[in-house]
Protein backbone atom coordinates (compact mmCIF):
# COMPACT_ATOMS: atom_id res chain seq x y z
CA UNK A 1 0.00 0.00 0.00
CA UNK A 2 2.85 2.27 1.03
CA UNK A 3 4.49 1.59 -2.16
CA UNK A 4 1.52 2.22 -4.45
CA UNK A 5 1.64 5.58 -2.37
CA UNK A 6 4.76 6.75 -2.91
CA UNK A 7 4.93 5.81 -6.69
CA UNK A 8 1.73 7.77 -7.31
CA UNK A 9 3.47 10.63 -5.62
CA UNK A 10 6.63 10.38 -7.58
CA UNK A 11 4.33 10.63 -10.48
CA UNK A 12 3.41 13.63 -12.41
CA UNK A 13 -0.28 12.43 -11.93
CA UNK A 14 0.09 13.48 -8.82
CA UNK A 15 1.29 17.30 -9.06
CA UNK A 16 -1.42 17.61 -11.46
CA UNK A 17 -4.28 15.94 -9.62
CA UNK A 18 -3.82 17.50 -6.70
CA UNK A 19 -3.85 20.81 -8.14
CA UNK A 20 -6.74 20.10 -10.21
CA UNK A 21 -8.74 18.15 -7.35
CA UNK A 22 -8.54 21.47 -4.85
CA UNK A 23 -8.74 24.54 -7.46
CA UNK A 24 -12.10 22.51 -8.78
CA UNK A 25 -12.98 21.98 -4.61
CA UNK A 26 -12.25 25.64 -4.15
CA UNK A 27 -13.99 27.31 -7.35
CA UNK A 28 -17.08 25.41 -6.03
CA UNK A 29 -16.81 26.85 -2.63
CA UNK A 30 -16.19 30.31 -4.16
CA UNK A 31 -18.95 29.78 -5.90
CA UNK A 32 -21.47 29.03 -3.26
CA UNK A 33 -20.34 31.83 -0.95
CA UNK A 34 -19.04 34.26 -3.18
CA UNK A 35 -16.76 35.25 -0.89
CA UNK A 36 -13.64 37.08 -1.80
CA UNK A 37 -12.01 35.19 0.37
CA UNK A 38 -12.35 32.00 -0.35
CA UNK A 39 -10.57 32.93 -3.83
CA UNK A 40 -9.69 29.69 -5.31
CA UNK A 41 -6.00 29.73 -6.05
CA UNK A 42 -5.27 31.19 -2.88
CA UNK A 43 -7.48 27.81 -1.24
CA UNK A 44 -5.80 25.49 -3.22
CA UNK A 45 -2.24 27.07 -2.60
CA UNK A 46 -3.06 26.54 1.06
CA UNK A 47 -4.57 22.87 0.82
CA UNK A 48 -1.51 21.76 -1.54
CA UNK A 49 1.05 23.63 1.34
CA UNK A 50 -0.83 21.82 4.23
CA UNK A 51 -1.01 18.27 2.21
CA UNK A 52 2.99 18.49 1.21
CA UNK A 53 3.44 19.41 4.98
CA UNK A 54 1.76 17.00 6.75
CA UNK A 55 2.83 13.77 4.55
CA UNK A 56 6.41 15.03 4.32
CA UNK A 57 6.14 15.59 0.19
CA UNK A 58 8.84 17.80 -1.23
CA UNK A 59 8.21 20.58 -3.43
CA UNK A 60 10.05 18.94 -5.63
CA UNK A 61 7.98 15.63 -5.71
CA UNK A 62 4.72 17.95 -5.91
CA UNK A 63 6.26 20.11 -8.96
CA UNK A 64 7.23 16.88 -10.95
CA UNK A 65 3.93 17.15 -11.83
CA UNK A 66 3.45 21.09 -11.21
CA UNK A 67 6.03 21.94 -13.83
CA UNK A 68 3.53 21.19 -16.37
CA UNK A 69 0.85 23.62 -15.40
CA UNK A 70 3.81 26.65 -14.53
CA UNK A 71 4.57 25.79 -18.95
CA UNK A 72 1.44 27.44 -19.54
CA UNK A 73 2.29 30.27 -17.27
CA UNK A 74 4.35 31.68 -21.07
CA UNK A 75 1.25 31.09 -23.09
CA UNK A 76 -1.33 32.70 -20.49
CA UNK A 77 1.18 36.03 -20.43
CA UNK A 78 0.86 35.96 -24.36
CA UNK A 79 -2.82 35.73 -24.30
CA UNK A 80 -3.26 38.48 -22.30
CA UNK A 81 -2.38 40.46 -25.34
CA UNK A 82 -6.21 39.51 -27.08
CA UNK A 83 -8.28 41.39 -24.36
CA UNK A 84 -6.01 44.48 -24.53
CA UNK A 85 -6.92 43.76 -28.74
CA UNK A 86 -10.22 44.14 -28.10
CA UNK A 87 -10.41 47.28 -26.01
CA UNK A 88 -6.94 48.62 -27.71
CA UNK A 89 -9.02 51.93 -28.65
CA UNK A 90 -9.93 53.01 -24.61
CA UNK A 91 -6.05 52.59 -24.82
CA UNK A 92 -5.76 54.90 -27.44
CA UNK A 93 -7.83 57.41 -25.72
CA UNK A 94 -6.19 57.59 -22.53
CA UNK A 95 -2.47 57.04 -23.31
CA UNK A 96 -1.26 59.89 -21.14
CA UNK A 97 -3.22 58.86 -17.88
CA UNK A 98 -2.45 55.30 -18.18
CA UNK A 99 1.54 55.82 -18.58
CA UNK A 100 1.36 58.43 -15.75
CA UNK A 101 -0.77 56.77 -13.48
CA UNK A 102 1.39 53.63 -13.93
CA UNK A 103 4.72 55.87 -13.36
CA UNK A 104 3.27 57.45 -10.91
CA UNK A 105 1.78 54.29 -8.93
CA UNK A 106 4.96 52.38 -9.35
CA UNK A 107 7.13 55.04 -7.78
CA UNK A 108 5.06 55.01 -4.74
CA UNK A 109 4.81 51.67 -4.44
CA UNK A 110 8.92 51.27 -4.67
CA UNK A 111 9.25 54.35 -2.56
CA UNK A 112 6.94 52.56 0.21
CA UNK A 113 8.98 49.40 -0.06
CA UNK A 114 11.78 51.01 0.78
CA UNK A 115 10.36 53.15 3.56
CA UNK A 116 8.59 49.88 5.05
CA UNK A 117 11.67 47.84 5.03
CA UNK A 118 13.44 50.88 6.83
CA UNK A 119 10.90 51.25 9.62
CA UNK A 120 11.45 47.42 10.37
CA UNK A 121 15.08 47.29 10.33
CA UNK A 122 15.19 45.08 7.86
CA UNK A 123 19.10 44.60 6.21
CA UNK A 124 20.18 45.65 3.04
CA UNK A 125 19.92 42.45 1.09
CA UNK A 126 16.54 41.88 2.17
CA UNK A 127 15.09 45.56 1.12
CA UNK A 128 16.94 45.22 -2.07
CA UNK A 129 14.94 41.71 -2.60
CA UNK A 130 11.54 43.42 -1.58
CA UNK A 131 11.90 46.37 -4.21
CA UNK A 132 10.63 44.45 -7.38
CA UNK A 133 8.55 42.69 -5.47
CA UNK A 134 4.91 44.03 -7.34
CA UNK A 135 5.85 43.27 -10.78
CA UNK A 136 5.47 39.97 -12.77
CA UNK A 137 7.36 37.29 -11.52
CA UNK A 138 10.15 36.38 -14.64
CA UNK A 139 10.79 40.68 -14.13
CA UNK A 140 10.67 40.67 -10.47
CA UNK A 141 13.74 37.99 -10.47
CA UNK A 142 15.64 39.84 -13.17
CA UNK A 143 15.57 43.08 -11.24
CA UNK A 144 16.52 41.31 -7.76
CA UNK A 145 19.12 39.58 -9.65
CA UNK A 146 20.71 42.86 -11.23
CA UNK A 147 20.17 45.03 -7.44
CA UNK A 148 21.97 41.91 -5.79
CA UNK A 149 18.90 40.90 -3.76
CA UNK A 150 17.96 37.06 -3.39
CA UNK A 151 15.32 36.18 -6.11
CA UNK A 152 13.23 33.64 -3.67
CA UNK A 153 12.68 36.20 -1.15
CA UNK A 154 11.01 38.68 -4.20
CA UNK A 155 8.86 35.60 -5.54
CA UNK A 156 7.65 35.20 -1.89
CA UNK A 157 6.82 38.96 -2.11
CA UNK A 158 5.40 39.02 -5.14
CA UNK A 159 3.14 36.10 -4.23
CA UNK A 160 2.01 37.84 -1.17
CA UNK A 161 1.43 41.04 -3.28
CA UNK A 162 -0.45 39.07 -5.30
CA UNK A 163 -2.45 37.40 -2.88
CA UNK A 164 -3.20 40.87 -1.55
CA UNK A 165 -4.62 42.56 -4.72
CA UNK A 166 -6.92 39.66 -5.31
CA UNK A 167 -8.11 39.50 -2.08
CA UNK A 168 -7.93 43.52 -1.09
CA UNK A 169 -7.76 44.99 -4.98
CA UNK A 170 -11.78 45.26 -5.65
CA UNK A 171 -12.50 46.40 -2.03
CA UNK A 172 -9.64 49.39 -1.89
CA UNK A 173 -10.90 50.27 -5.02
CA UNK A 174 -14.46 50.38 -4.09
CA UNK A 175 -13.57 52.19 -0.71
CA UNK A 176 -11.31 54.92 -2.13
CA UNK A 177 -14.17 55.61 -5.24
CA UNK A 178 -12.02 54.35 -7.91
CA UNK A 179 -15.01 53.14 -10.39
CA UNK A 180 -13.62 54.16 -13.72
CA UNK A 181 -13.56 50.29 -15.33
CA UNK A 182 -9.88 51.33 -17.19
CA UNK A 183 -8.52 53.15 -13.46
CA UNK A 184 -9.20 50.35 -11.85
CA UNK A 185 -7.21 47.40 -14.04
CA UNK A 186 -4.57 49.78 -14.17
CA UNK A 187 -4.09 49.71 -10.84
CA UNK A 188 -4.73 46.08 -10.16
CA UNK A 189 -2.35 45.35 -12.83
CA UNK A 190 0.01 47.95 -11.53
CA UNK A 191 -0.10 46.49 -8.22
CA UNK A 192 -0.27 43.14 -8.24
CA UNK A 193 0.93 41.64 -11.63
CA UNK A 194 -0.74 38.72 -13.42
CA UNK A 195 -1.87 37.23 -10.15
CA UNK A 196 -3.86 40.17 -9.38
CA UNK A 197 -4.73 40.24 -13.29
CA UNK A 198 -6.51 36.89 -12.72
CA UNK A 199 -9.23 39.01 -10.28
CA UNK A 200 -9.65 42.00 -12.85
CA UNK A 201 -10.47 39.63 -15.77
CA UNK A 202 -13.01 37.92 -13.78
CA UNK A 203 -14.32 41.64 -13.02
CA UNK A 204 -14.62 42.44 -16.41
CA UNK A 205 -13.48 42.29 -19.72
CA UNK A 206 -12.31 46.21 -19.85
CA UNK A 207 -10.88 45.63 -16.11
CA UNK A 208 -8.87 42.52 -17.35
CA UNK A 209 -7.37 43.86 -20.75
CA UNK A 210 -6.03 47.24 -18.67
CA UNK A 211 -4.62 44.99 -15.99
CA UNK A 212 -2.87 43.04 -18.59
CA UNK A 213 -1.74 46.02 -20.22
CA UNK A 214 -0.03 47.18 -16.90
CA UNK A 215 1.83 44.25 -16.14
CA UNK A 216 4.42 45.07 -19.02
CA UNK A 217 4.16 48.70 -18.33
CA UNK A 218 4.71 48.86 -14.87
CA UNK A 219 7.54 45.81 -15.25
CA UNK A 220 9.58 47.89 -17.60
CA UNK A 221 8.92 51.38 -15.82
CA UNK A 222 10.58 49.25 -12.49
CA UNK A 223 13.33 47.98 -14.28
CA UNK A 224 14.20 51.57 -14.88
CA UNK A 225 13.01 52.93 -11.73
CA UNK A 226 14.61 50.62 -8.66
CA UNK A 227 17.81 50.45 -9.49
CA UNK A 228 17.88 54.28 -9.06
CA UNK A 229 15.30 54.53 -6.17
CA UNK A 230 17.74 52.24 -4.45
CA UNK A 231 20.73 53.80 -4.68
CA UNK A 232 18.87 57.40 -4.10
CA UNK A 233 16.96 55.76 -0.89
CA UNK A 234 18.88 52.85 0.43
CA UNK B 1 -8.18 19.91 -34.79
CA UNK B 2 -9.07 24.03 -34.95
CA UNK B 3 -8.10 24.19 -31.77
CA UNK B 4 -4.64 22.31 -31.72
CA UNK B 5 -3.80 24.67 -34.53
CA UNK B 6 -4.73 27.47 -32.34
CA UNK B 7 -2.48 26.25 -29.75
CA UNK B 8 0.64 25.70 -32.17
CA UNK B 9 0.13 29.67 -32.84
CA UNK B 10 0.23 31.02 -29.34
CA UNK B 11 3.27 28.47 -28.91
CA UNK B 12 4.83 29.85 -31.81
CA UNK B 13 4.20 33.63 -30.64
CA UNK B 14 6.08 32.60 -26.92
CA UNK B 15 8.93 30.92 -28.39
CA UNK B 16 9.10 34.13 -30.60
CA UNK B 17 9.26 35.88 -27.37
CA UNK B 18 12.06 33.69 -26.21
CA UNK B 19 14.26 33.84 -28.75
CA UNK B 20 13.61 37.54 -29.16
CA UNK B 21 14.09 38.32 -25.59
CA UNK B 22 17.84 35.67 -25.71
CA UNK B 23 18.78 37.52 -28.82
CA UNK B 24 19.11 40.97 -27.56
CA UNK B 25 19.95 40.09 -24.28
CA UNK B 26 16.74 41.90 -22.59
CA UNK B 27 15.27 42.41 -19.11
CA UNK B 28 11.66 41.96 -20.53
CA UNK B 29 10.94 38.43 -19.90
CA UNK B 30 9.85 36.52 -23.39
CA UNK B 31 6.64 36.69 -22.48
CA UNK B 32 5.88 39.86 -22.44
CA UNK B 33 7.92 40.52 -25.09
CA UNK B 34 5.28 37.81 -26.94
CA UNK B 35 2.17 39.65 -25.54
CA UNK B 36 3.52 42.74 -27.37
CA UNK B 37 3.97 40.76 -30.57
CA UNK B 38 0.52 39.26 -30.85
CA UNK B 39 -0.64 42.29 -29.68
CA UNK B 40 1.23 43.99 -32.72
CA UNK B 41 0.14 40.80 -35.06
CA UNK B 42 -3.43 41.42 -34.27
CA UNK B 43 -3.59 45.29 -34.52
CA UNK B 44 -1.94 44.78 -37.99
CA UNK B 45 -4.08 42.17 -39.46
CA UNK B 46 -1.83 39.62 -39.74
CA UNK B 47 -3.28 37.54 -37.58
CA UNK B 48 -6.90 37.51 -36.86
CA UNK B 49 -9.11 37.02 -33.62
CA UNK B 50 -10.70 34.02 -34.80
CA UNK B 51 -6.81 32.47 -35.80
CA UNK B 52 -6.58 31.96 -31.97
CA UNK B 53 -9.55 33.15 -29.89
CA UNK B 54 -11.30 29.80 -28.58
CA UNK B 55 -7.72 28.28 -27.19
CA UNK B 56 -7.43 32.40 -25.56
CA UNK B 57 -10.90 31.99 -23.85
CA UNK B 58 -10.07 29.12 -22.45
CA UNK B 59 -7.19 29.77 -21.09
CA UNK B 60 -8.29 33.04 -19.73
CA UNK B 61 -11.06 31.53 -18.48
CA UNK B 62 -9.19 29.15 -16.30
CA UNK B 63 -6.18 31.74 -15.88
CA UNK B 64 -5.61 31.57 -12.05
CA UNK B 65 -5.12 27.86 -11.82
CA UNK B 66 -1.90 28.27 -13.98
CA UNK B 67 -0.33 29.75 -10.64
CA UNK B 68 -0.78 27.47 -8.12
CA UNK B 69 2.51 25.43 -8.51
CA UNK B 70 4.61 28.91 -8.40
CA UNK B 71 2.10 30.17 -5.69
CA UNK B 72 3.08 26.22 -3.98
CA UNK B 73 6.45 26.86 -4.28
CA UNK B 74 6.68 29.58 -1.57
CA UNK B 75 7.14 26.67 0.63
CA UNK B 76 10.96 26.45 -0.59
CA UNK B 77 11.35 29.74 0.97
CA UNK B 78 9.79 28.61 4.42
CA UNK B 79 13.63 28.44 6.06
CA UNK B 80 14.57 31.74 4.65
CA UNK B 81 11.58 33.83 5.99
CA UNK B 82 11.64 32.32 9.48
CA UNK B 83 11.26 35.45 11.98
CA UNK B 84 10.53 38.09 8.57
CA UNK B 85 6.88 36.56 8.00
CA UNK B 86 5.10 39.83 9.97
CA UNK B 87 7.16 42.07 8.15
CA UNK B 88 7.66 41.05 5.05
CA UNK B 89 3.50 40.51 4.86
CA UNK B 90 2.84 44.18 6.04
CA UNK B 91 5.11 45.39 3.74
CA UNK B 92 3.52 43.68 0.44
CA UNK B 93 -0.05 44.54 2.00
CA UNK B 94 0.73 48.16 2.55
CA UNK B 95 2.54 48.46 -0.40
CA UNK B 96 -0.15 46.87 -2.67
CA UNK B 97 -2.90 49.05 -1.06
CA UNK B 98 -0.48 52.34 -1.60
CA UNK B 99 -0.23 51.59 -5.37
CA UNK B 100 -3.52 50.24 -5.72
CA UNK B 101 -4.95 53.87 -4.06
CA UNK B 102 -2.14 56.12 -6.04
CA UNK B 103 -2.85 54.34 -9.47
CA UNK B 104 -6.53 54.69 -9.48
CA UNK B 105 -6.75 58.40 -8.51
CA UNK B 106 -4.08 59.09 -10.76
CA UNK B 107 -5.84 57.96 -13.76
CA UNK B 108 -8.92 58.67 -12.96
CA UNK B 109 -8.37 62.41 -11.91
CA UNK B 110 -6.41 62.44 -15.19
CA UNK B 111 -8.80 61.07 -17.46
CA UNK B 112 -11.97 63.25 -15.59
CA UNK B 113 -9.60 66.76 -16.46
CA UNK B 114 -8.72 65.32 -20.33
CA UNK B 115 -12.48 64.84 -20.47
CA UNK B 116 -13.57 68.41 -18.99
CA UNK B 117 -11.22 69.88 -21.71
CA UNK B 118 -12.88 68.42 -24.46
Amino acid sequence: MSELISSLVRSPIFGIGISLLTFYAGSLLYKKTGSPLLNPLVLSMLVIMAFLLSFHITFDDYNRGGQFISFFLGPATVILAVPLYKKISIFKENVIPILVGIIVGSTAGIVSIIVMCKMFGLDHLLSISMIPKSVTTPIGIEISNQLGGIPSITVAGIIFTGIAGILLGPLICKLFRIEDKVAIGIAIGTSSHALGTTKAVEMGEAEGAMSGLAIGIAGLVTVFLAPILAKILL
Amino acid sequence: MKRIIQFAIILAICFMGDLIHNFFNLSIPGSVLGMLLLLALLLTGILKLSMIEDVSNFLLKHLSFFFIPAAVGLITCFSILEGKWTALLFISVVSTIIIVVVTGITVQILMKRRQSFE
